[in-house]
């Protein structure tokens, strides 16, 4: 299906040196240079050292191409993937497949949002602007909390910048990470804590029913800054946290809840009305797609009281000269353009483009859509749960789920995931590439069922499971 | 009856007197629309979708079904594309005119960028699909690093961070390690005062302690002063080149050469790579870590604030110890080394900074426009960027004071501070007063060494004719300044908004929207 053969790109050269996207001509250059007062180009770059200075263009690179030419190179990589849309599709575990509204992806393509740079002229920018006020407040109320941010890069970084906030606020360091945490997020808060000095506690999950709530409150201590807990967990259960949140509370230290699929918070309780205290996401699955990995968006919201200690920009709402209503980033004194070393994050570019497109794809949602959403994800989640259970040598680890559900098989999940593949059927996401280091629970294979699975789609993967399995 | 014959009129009445532009009833202004807040207009009731009805069954969510009232409003969806069309209006953007924002290098953006990123065989890919589906994604990935290897002359690259500054940790993670591996402990980074603040503040994050190197008159690092501050504390120089004054780190290579005689590490900010593209490769210059902000030389979008993408070019000393994941090519296969597939060659690696791989949306973009310019376009992009800043520094430093305009050309910027404007004028006058002639301000008050800072980069892909009407600009304005005209303090006077109180929206921050209280919906 897939022929496997990359092309090499030529280039197509071109007859003149005519660039598409270079406006000046050659006798604009002239005129410019003698207004400059410079023989030539190479004159303004004397204060390069001659040693390191290149005579002519890197040899072995190919030339300028035209746009189709460039255009068919890329569509020849782009054929060489199979893409969700297809095939049967059920691949979760941190990024999430759902139909897109095309008004969407038409309105972030308006130049005015694609071609501006972050609103640091806010008369010029209150397009911008307004979006962000009203993203703030959308993921705030989405997440149940006082405030949220302006976005962050994605979820696992959201992540490891809220183990650092927790950090910030008890001046405590140790921090312990629910088993049922994506394995990439715990790898970045590991990454991260190996050069903070922060002491993360973590082991990776057992193929079990309940979550690990209980582990988690038994081992809360007096320097215990937080708990960060998934819900739904990476194997898609979902554990009520509000005695979490009393027992981290009690002690002193934060709940910081994770969320990696927004659309389960139209069916199921926010955590932060379960008393979490940052509540950090992924909202790639509300307006932004797949794409690889990134962009993604990080949500970021805590509790009010918090707010200084956060990371990334925040819009406000203040007035004009005239006394009309506008929007600013504010709160900068926390930002690193402005306290360098003291700031409580070095993140500058966000995920802006991406904030307006969830932001859309709410708007376009409303509560009465978001809440349909999530209805139909599970209703389906449900179905295919049950139909894939009884596929011989199947069995379902879930009592609660949303839309993801984890099936433990009578082999290893991996196998199974490659051999699907080539038949065409992208199957799940396997704990052993997940969690490589735990082969105890390689027999796990992660299903997602969003909107875009038919109930075809689900008999073609029982069907291909059966014969796996046989 | 009888027919009115006359008709209605067809040439407007003479307009004597502007000062009179009555109000509206709406507040719009004809094409000016003003647009309240969702919450305003929306319900949750409304929606723009259309979905399928849910099947019945026994719900599973562990009795934790969200009972409350969410608030978020819907709204149609001929309502949404208005709200959002209308909002898009009041942002200034590159697709109208010239940004001459600084150190953020706002460039064309291509539209078969776009086009391509969004191929469905790109953008519909899930990160975690097996590697044998996803081959020509890992291709893009790989042939992107290639690309980017070449053209700095280092020995590999990092594609996973998210921007700038996430490639700043990333470069800086990879120098501690490189530093741990030999047991050398070391706590200090110096920083030029000119830096960005993502400098400092990394350096900060990764456990460092942060000390300033002092600048020379002309603007550049102060080579002696840095050499006689390395020791067998100072862990790594963050160098930007060229650097926030516009200018070229003529002495970068003896720089390097003396941090490495000092055992440590040169981390360069590659946020200006776009002025030497083509012309100059960092890895001659002896640089062992650098970031691209791919958002800037290589023309993905902004997206007002994000996304980036921040591939860090490295050293061979430090290639070992790179971020999981990457892209490596055994034979004609392309394999994505993760924690599943990572054997005894990556055990330097110092993790993971982010779940999945990168930006791969803006590699595509990237990879588009780097293939579209060539090897020989994109040294023309460095040519012309720099022609350009050139241009406008001696276009305008008779009337405005370029502080470092007398020590040479400037690289892709050119810096003019607020010295020689009357008194109680500012920067900030001529910024707002750009905004009224039709252009985005320049980069105001950074860098911090320059009283009254402003930095201008055209980029390349401005025309003369456009550069002509930004002087034209620019010299009116600071001939308004130097005269003290009253009126230049009031502006911007036809922008969406007129200046915002940023000190009001600090003291009180609303940062959210809630329903106004009964007694302020009856005002
Ligand atoms: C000189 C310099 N360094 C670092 C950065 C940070 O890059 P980013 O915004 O991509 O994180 C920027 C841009 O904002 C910059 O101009």
């Amino acid at each position: 299906m897939i022929n496997n053969v990359i092309p090499a790109f030529a280039g197509v050269t071109k007859r003149d040196n005519i660039m598409r996207y270079l406006p000046l001509t050659d006798s604009d250059r002239q005129e410019m240079l003698s207004v400059i007062g410079a023989a030539s180009v190479d004159d303004l770059f004397v204060d390069v050292p001659a040693e390191a200075r290149l005579s002519d263009k890197i040899a072995g690179l190919p030339d300028h191409a035209s746009e189709l030419a460039v255009e068919r190179h890329m569509a020849a990589l782009a054929r060489q993937n199979l893409s969700a849309g297809e095939a049967p599709f059920f691949l979760g575990a941190g990024a999430y497949k759902h139909h897109v509204p095309a008004s969407v992806d038409h309105l972030i393509q308006r130049g005015e949002f694609l071609t501006a740079y972050t609103p640091y002229q806010p008369e010029i920018a209150q397009g911008t602007l307004q979006v962000l006020f009203e993203f703030q407040t959308q993921v705030a109320r989405l997440l149940g909390c006082d405030v949220a941010n302006a976005s962050m890069y994605d979820g696992s970084t959201a992540c490891w910048e809220a183990i650092g906030m927790a950090r910030r606020i008890t001046k405590r360091g140790k921090a312990i990470l629910s088993s049922g945490l994506h394995p990439h997020y715990v790898s970045v808060a590991n990454t991260m804590a190996r050069f903070t000095g922060d002491a993360l506690v973590h082991e990776a999950p057992t193929l079990d029913a309940a979550t690990d709530i209980d582990a988690l409150i038994a081992g809360i201590d007096k320097d215990t800054s937080c708990v960060v807990v998934q819900y739904p967990d990476i194997l898609g259960r979902i554990a009520d946290l509000t005695p979490l949140a009393e027992a981290a509370h009690a002690a002193g230290a934060l709940l910081v809840a994770v969320v990696t699929e927004p659309v389960a918070l139209g069916a199921i309780k926010a955590p932060g009305h379960m008393g979490a205290d940052i509540v950090v996401g992924e909202g790639q699955s509300i307006g932004v797609g797949l794409q690889f990995g990134g962009p993604y968006l990080g949500l970021f919201a805590c509790k009010q009281k918090y707010v200084r200690q956060m990371p990334g920009r925040l819009c406000g709402e203040t007035v004009d000269a005239a006394g009309k209503r506008g929007f600013v980033l504010t709160l900068s004194t926390r930002e690193q353009h402005i306290r360098r070393e003291k700031a409580t994050s070095n993140i500058c570019t966000n995920s802006g483009l991406c904030a307006l497109a969830f932001s859309i794809h709410m708007t376009l949602l409303g509560e009465r859509g978001l809440r349909e959403l999530a209805a139909l994800n599970h209703g389906l989640a449900v179905q295919a749960a049950d139909r894939l259970a009884r596929v011989p040598g199947v069995k379902l680890l879930n009592e609660s789920f949303f839309n993801e559900f984890t099936l433990i098989l009578s082999k290893d999940a991996r196998e199974v995931v490659r051999n699907l593949a080539d038949k065409g059927v992208l199957g799940g996401v396997s704990l052993g590439r997940l969690f490589p280091d735990a082969p105890q629970i390689g027999n796990g294979l992660v299903v997602a069922v969003t909107e875009t699975v038919t109930a075809e789609d689900v008999e073609v993967l029982a069907k291909a499971l059966e014969e796996e399995l046989a | 009856m009888t027919m009115l014959k006359e008709g209605r009129p067809t040439a407007p009445q003479a307009v004597t007197e502007t000062a009179s532009i009555p109000a509206t009833a709406t507040g719009n202004r004809a094409l000016m629309l003003e647009e309240a807040l969702i919450f305003e207009i929306g319900s949750t009731d409304t929606t723009g979708v259309d979905l399928a009805d849910a099947p019945k069954v026994e719900s599973r969510l562990g009795n934790l079904a969200r009972a409350d009232s969410i608030g978020l409003p819907g709204l149609s969806e001929q309502e949404t594309v208005r709200h959002y069309t209308r909002l898009s209006r009041q942002n200034y953007a590159i697709d109208l005119g010239l940004f001459p924002l600084g150190s953020c290098t706002m460039k064309h953006n291509p539209r078969l960028n776009e086009k391509v990123a969004r191929m469905p065989g790109f953008a519909d890919l899930h990160p975690l699909s097996p590697q044998s589906t996803v081959q020509g994604a890992l291709a893009v990935i790989h042939e992107l690093a290639e690309w980017l290897v070449k053209l700095t002359g280092m020995h590999s690259v990092a594609m996973s961070p998210k921007a700038g500054a996430h490639g700043e940790l990333c470069g800086l993670l990879a120098i501690r390690a490189a530093l741990e591996a030999r047991g050398d402990a070391r706590s200090v980074i110096l920083v030029p005062e000119s830096a960005h603040g993502t400098n400092p503040a990394t350096a900060a994050f990764c456990g460092y302690k942060v000390e300033d190197i002092p600048a020379t008159p002309d603007g550049r690092v102060d080579r002696a002063a840095l050499k006689a501050r390395l020791g067998p504390d100072v862990a790594a120089v963050m160098i930007t080149n060229p650097n926030t004054c516009g200018l070229f780190e003529r002495d970068m290579k003896t720089i390097s050469e003396a941090v490495h005689a000092a055992g440590a590490f040169v981390y360069c900010d590659g946020a200006n790579f776009n002025a030497i593209v083509g012309r100059v490769r960092p890895g001659d210059l002896g640089v062992d870590a650098m970031h691209i902000n791919l958002h800037k030389t290589f023309s993905t979008p902004h997206g007002g604030g994000g996304p980036g993408s921040g591939p860090v070019v490295l050293s061979q000393a430090l290639t070992p110890f790179a971020p999981l994941p990457f892209v490596e090519r055994q034979g004609d296969k392309f394999v994505l080394i993760e924690e599943e597939t990572a054997d005894e060659h990556h055990a330097a690696s110092f993790g993971r900074m982010v779940a999945f791989h990168g930006q791969m949306g803006m590699f595509t973009r990237a990879l588009t426009y780097i293939l579209s310019h060539g090897a020989d376009g994109l040294r023309q992009v460095a040519s012309d960027a720099v022609l350009n800043a050139n241009y406008i520094l001696r276009s305008l430093d008779d009337v405005l004071d370029a502080p470092f305009g007398s020590s040479g050309p400037c690289m892709h910027e050119a810096l003019f501070s607020d010295k020689g404007l009357a008194e109680g004028f500012t920067t900030l006058d001529i910024a707002k007063g750009l905004i009224d002639e039709g252009f985005h301000p320049m980069t105001m008050y950074f860098p911090l060494v320059v009283h009254g800072a402003m930095l201008v980069e055209p980029t390349e892909t401005e025309s003369k004719a456009a550069l002509d009407q930004f002087i034209l600009a620019l010299r009116s304005l600071a001939g308004r300044a130097k005269a003290g005209d009253e009126a230049l303090k009031g502006a911007p006077y036809f922008a969406p908004r007129r200046r915002l109180d940023e000190t009001l929206a600090a003291r009180k921050p609303v940062l959210t929207w809630t329903e106004p209280t009964q007694a302020e919906a009856a005002e």
